[in-house]
């Protein structure tokens, strides 16, 4: 095979593109060991009740069960949770969601799992749930938690909005609702632990943040810390669902009762369905005021997240939500209230998007709205309002780094598919309406003020001359550590077959922080540019002390080698990997990333998370068309244009921005969990319909290229910012088809109908 | 139950249970992990393999079903002839993969549709792929893969 030469901008094939399509990567759920015992978990399977008594003598009774687990087995707090310790590994008194675990089984098999989970006696007293964040904020609505329904409460004020208001010549007011969004990564949560000779826990388990995993353990289960290694393979799809733990306490606690028999948990559809994490469902109450000529003078809004019946990252969800409240506009006044509310529905938590994608389809609503009372062009009235460098956003942020929501949406306004829409739209057949829409998102960076966005590369030159690089973030799927190669390689001058990367492992990786928040490939690639340059220097300076040069002039990094130029001397990696002595090969460097250094007086509330002074951009437009008979909104074309700073890898670089539009446009035409009483009733893929090649359209993705100086070769996060735009996008391209809006997501066809014959939630 | 059959061009037999799946029995009794488990349930198509050639659900079929039959599973893709099979390197190369979860049931079911049709349009290779999920990707560039593989078989067979 040839050789390829690594280097920043190149659309090179992935590293792991190969690995994964002969079969070869293994995943978390791919590891096996001899003597393995089955973990599974008793699911309470209704909302709210409590536990009067839980019989487990006919499971434990079985042949080929290793033991039955209850709240009284578990060591430490039984409290897990990422900021907020409110779930218990194993619910004992009371139960908050269909989904607590009440038990834990370790069997030989699968067989006699099932088995014995069945065979678990749950003794349940019923009690009132609460299932609406509005009634939960109720007095008299039935308490999820002893300290009332209300997680947190915040506002952001900058300006007088109230006020301001009177100044504004339109003023425009709206409801919305978003439903919650199931992440449907293809490989479920899942893990094997066991417990080694000295007592540590070894874990190997789907995550998207293994050094934060061991806080959690260690805080539920009453271990050290450092008792724990958590070992993170590629994983099948994360997209916010596997940060924070899933199985790692209930597998930490089965681990340490086999005596260090290996232990594997493996959710199933359902139970990762049930169990698992979901975008929030929000409810919006928006105003927005602007002048006759469009500028917009005050946005006030009203945010109801429902987290269900623990924080997970709820409070900081709605943090970044409403920080993303007013759009990537220029505002003057605004105030926005968020109410962070426990229900008993499912628990929502991260999830791509991270709150934004629910207040961008607020703001975009708005701005099409002011647009058509206004007589201006949707695209006009963006461009007017976009923020630039310099200016100050919604919440009171100063804009210091590069900002190219303008630049997205001028070649929006040059693209020949804004250019035809009116041709395109004009020949729709019999009994179909076409329509055309656009949306302008951001979506910030980072972990925000208060919890230091950081990350600490290690980079090694092994025994045998290659370069290892230790990476501490994992690669969810999106191309992290492709990312880290060519950085790597870039700063080093290398091929690919000189270049290696080991996935995150606390015992050999340095803490970096989670897979997550736009900042994986940034933070972690920040650090490892100065890792890389040290090691550079070391290789440099060996090497011409090998060749006994005076002064390591006119030495060159080339792959597999230091090179003197004027003499055409070299010496081999190999040979300079054996020499190294095992402290002097490694380089380890970190780097935190900038926070906001302004002080706005408001949103005081936010502990952390708030607020943010990286963002990334995106303008998209969409073609749709819609069968007046039927419904059915079909997407015909979609055009992104993304703000990512500068490129990495630009093959990469489409594939987020591809696959954050395919589930955008999930989250906007197709999938909603269902919920009665707080039970899942669709909880599969038979029922809860994810995109299919079919519902995708092919996309074009444009780079918009600004250079974010801080940022790894002027690089920024965009993993997240193409999520938030298709369903705004969509609901005016809807909207323009059949001139009603629709306001509540997801756009089906039940839901276009109804707007069409006068009724539902349409105008 | 014993059970025989032909894996990846070798005969093979295992002792499992005759309403064994066949992903488990892959996964578990051969140790052959490359073939993946989405749901269980015949919806996403991340357990497809081959059977005789054409892409079958390994979720929904029993080891009974497999005896004497000759299945193909991405590990065997590859090792046909060496090289790799023409769908697995425009995967490769047109960046269609992501996670790479989706990605051996992905590349067996085109391997199956190039073989019924070695010249389809974008719209018969998204008709194609309906029945494998993939949440990563949009489809875009899988899409582009296939069609890329397609003319490569195509220009093979001419030579
Ligand atoms: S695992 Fe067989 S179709 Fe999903
Ligand atoms: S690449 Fe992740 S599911 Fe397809």
């Amino acid at each position: 095979m040839i050789k390829r030469m690594i280097e920043v901008g190149y659309p090179a094939p992935r590293f792991d593109a190969k690995a994964k399509v002969t079969g070869e990567e293994k995943f978390a759920i791919d590891y096996s060991r001899e003597g393995m015992l089955w973990a599974g978990a008793r699911r309470a399977g209704v909302a709210h009740a409590i536990i009067r008594k839980i019989d487990i003598s006919k499971a434990a009774a079985l042949p080929g069960v290793y033991a039955v687990l209850t709240r009284k087995d578990v060591p430490g707090t039984n409290r897990q949770g990422i900021v907020h310790k409110d779930q218990p590994v194993l619910a004992g008194s009371r139960v908050r969601h269909c989904g607590d675990a009440v038990a834990l089984v370790l069997a030989e098999d699968r067989d006699v799992l099932e088995k014995a989970l069945g065979l678990i006696a749950v003794e349940l007293e019923p009690l009132a749930g609460v299932f609406d964040p509005e009634e939960a904020m109720r007095s008299e609505a039935p308490l999820v938690h002893e300290s009332g329904n209300l997680l947190h409460k915040a506002v952001i004020r900058v300006g007088d909005a109230r006020g301001a208001f009177e100044e504004c010549d339109v003023v425009v007011e709206d409801s919305l609702e978003v439903s919650a969004q199931e992440p449907a990564f293809l490989e479920t949560q899942n893990g094997l632990a066991w417990q080694e000779p000295d007592g540590r826990i070894t874990m190997i388990v789907s995550t998207q943040a293994p050094f934060r995993d061991r806080f959690e353990i260690a805080h539920a289960l009453g271990l050290d810390v450092e008792a724990i290694r958590i070992v993170s393979p590629c994983l099948g799809g994360g997209f916010g669902g596997k940060d924070g733990a899933t199985v790692q306490c209930l597998l930490a606690l089965a681990a340490l009762r086999a005596r260090g028999r290996p232990v594997k948990m493996r959710w199933g559809r359902e139970e990762s369905f049930t169990a698992g994490y979901k975008r929030h469902p929000v409810r919006m109450r928006y105003r927005v005021g602007a002048m006759r000529d469009g500028t917009l003078h005050a946005v006030s809004c009203r945010l109801i997240y429902d987290t269900g019946p623990y924080a997970h990252l709820g409070v900081e969800v709605m943090a970044l939500g409403m920080e993303h409240a007013c759009g990537p506009y220029r505002v003057p006044n605004t105030l926005v209230e968020g109410w962070c509310v426990y229900t008993n529905n499912p628990i929502s938590g991260a999830m791509r998007g991270f709150g934004v994608c629910q207040a961008s389809f607020g703001i975009e609503t708005m701005m099409d709205q002011l647009a058509s009372k206004l007589g201006l062009s949707p695209l006009d009235i963006r461009l007017k309002n976009g923020l630039r460098r310099g200016d100050t956003n919604g919440a009171g942020v100063t804009l210091v780094h590069s900002t190219g929501i303008v630049a997205c949406l001028e070649g929006l306004g040059v693209h020949r598919l804004w250019k035809d829409r009116a041709k395109w739209k004009s020949e729709a057949g019999p009994q179909k309406k076409r329509g055309v829409g656009i949306a302008a998102v951001s979506n910030a960076m980072g972990y925000g003020r208060g919890l230091p966005d950081s990350a600490i590369a290690r980079v090694e030159l092994t025994k045998e001359g290659k370069i290892r690089i230790y990476s501490g973030v994992p690669d969810m799927g999106q191309g992290n550590s492709s990312g880290f190669i060519q950085i790597a390689g870039q700063t080093l001058g290398q091929d690919d077959s000189h270049l290696e990367i080991i996935q995150p492992d606390t015992d050999l990786a340095h803490p970096s922080g989670s897979s997550s928040a736009g900042r994986t490939t940034y933070t972690y690639g920040n650090a490892l540019i100065p890792a890389c340059e040290d090691m550079k220097e070391k290789l440099l300076h060996r090497a011409s002390l090998l060749l006994m040069l005076d002064q390591p002039c006119g030495l060159v990094l080339l792959p597999g080698k230091v090179k003197h130029l004027p003499s055409g001397r070299e010496v081999p990696f190999e040979l300079l990997g054996r020499m190294f002595s095992q402290t002097d090969r490694i380089a380890v460097k970190h780097f935190v990333m900038p926070v906001a250094q302004d002080n706005p007086d408001s949103a005081k509330e936010f502990r952390l998370g708030f607020p943010h002074v990286l963002f990334s951009y995106a303008a998209h437009l969409v073609y749709v068309e819609v069968d007046e008979l039927t419904g059915k909104i079909d997407v015909k074309d979609y055009l992104a244009l993304t703000d990512g700073g500068r490129v990495i890898n630009p093959a990469c670089f489409d594939q987020q921005v591809h696959g954050a539009v395919a589930q955008g446009l999930g989250y906007g035409l197709m999938e909603k969990v269902l919920t009665e009483r707080g039970k899942i009733l669709n909880p599969n893929f038979t029922n809860y319909i994810i995109p299919t090649s079919m519902d995708v359209p092919d996309i074009t993705s444009v780079c918009v290229e600004t250079v974010e100086s801080t940022g790894p070769f002027g690089m920024k996060g965009i993993g997240e910012v193409g999520t938030n735009a298709p369903l705004p996008a969509v609901a005016a391209a809807v909207e323009d088809a059949i001139g009603r809006r629709l306001r509540r997501s997801p756009l089906t066809a039940a839901s276009v109908l109804g707007a069409l014959s006068g009724r539902g939630a349409a105008r | 139950m014993k059970i025989s059959f032909t894996l990846n061009g070798k005969q093979t037999g295992v002792d499992v249970s005759a309403d064994r799946k066949v992903v488990e029995v892959l996964r578990e009794e051969l140790m052959l992990t490359g073939t993946k488990e989405g749901c269980g349930a015949g919806e996403c198509g991340a357990c497809t393999i081959l059977v005789d050639g054409r892409a079958r659900l390994s979720c929904l079929m029993t080891a009974a079903q497999i005896e004497g039959r000759s299945i193909t599973t991405i590990e065997g893709l590859s090792q046909n002839g060496g090289g790799m099979h023409p769908v697995q390197e425009a995967f490769i190369e047109n960046g269609a993969v992501q996670c790479g979860f989706c990605t051996p049931g992905m590349v067996l079911s085109a391997v199956d549709l190039l073989d019924k049709n070695s010249d389809p349009t974008r719209e018969q290779i998204r008709e194609g792929l309906s029945g494998n999920l993939c949440r990563c990707s949009g489809y875009v560039k899988i899409v582009d893969a296939v069609e890329a593989a397609a003319l490569q078989i195509r220009r093979e067979k001419a030579r």
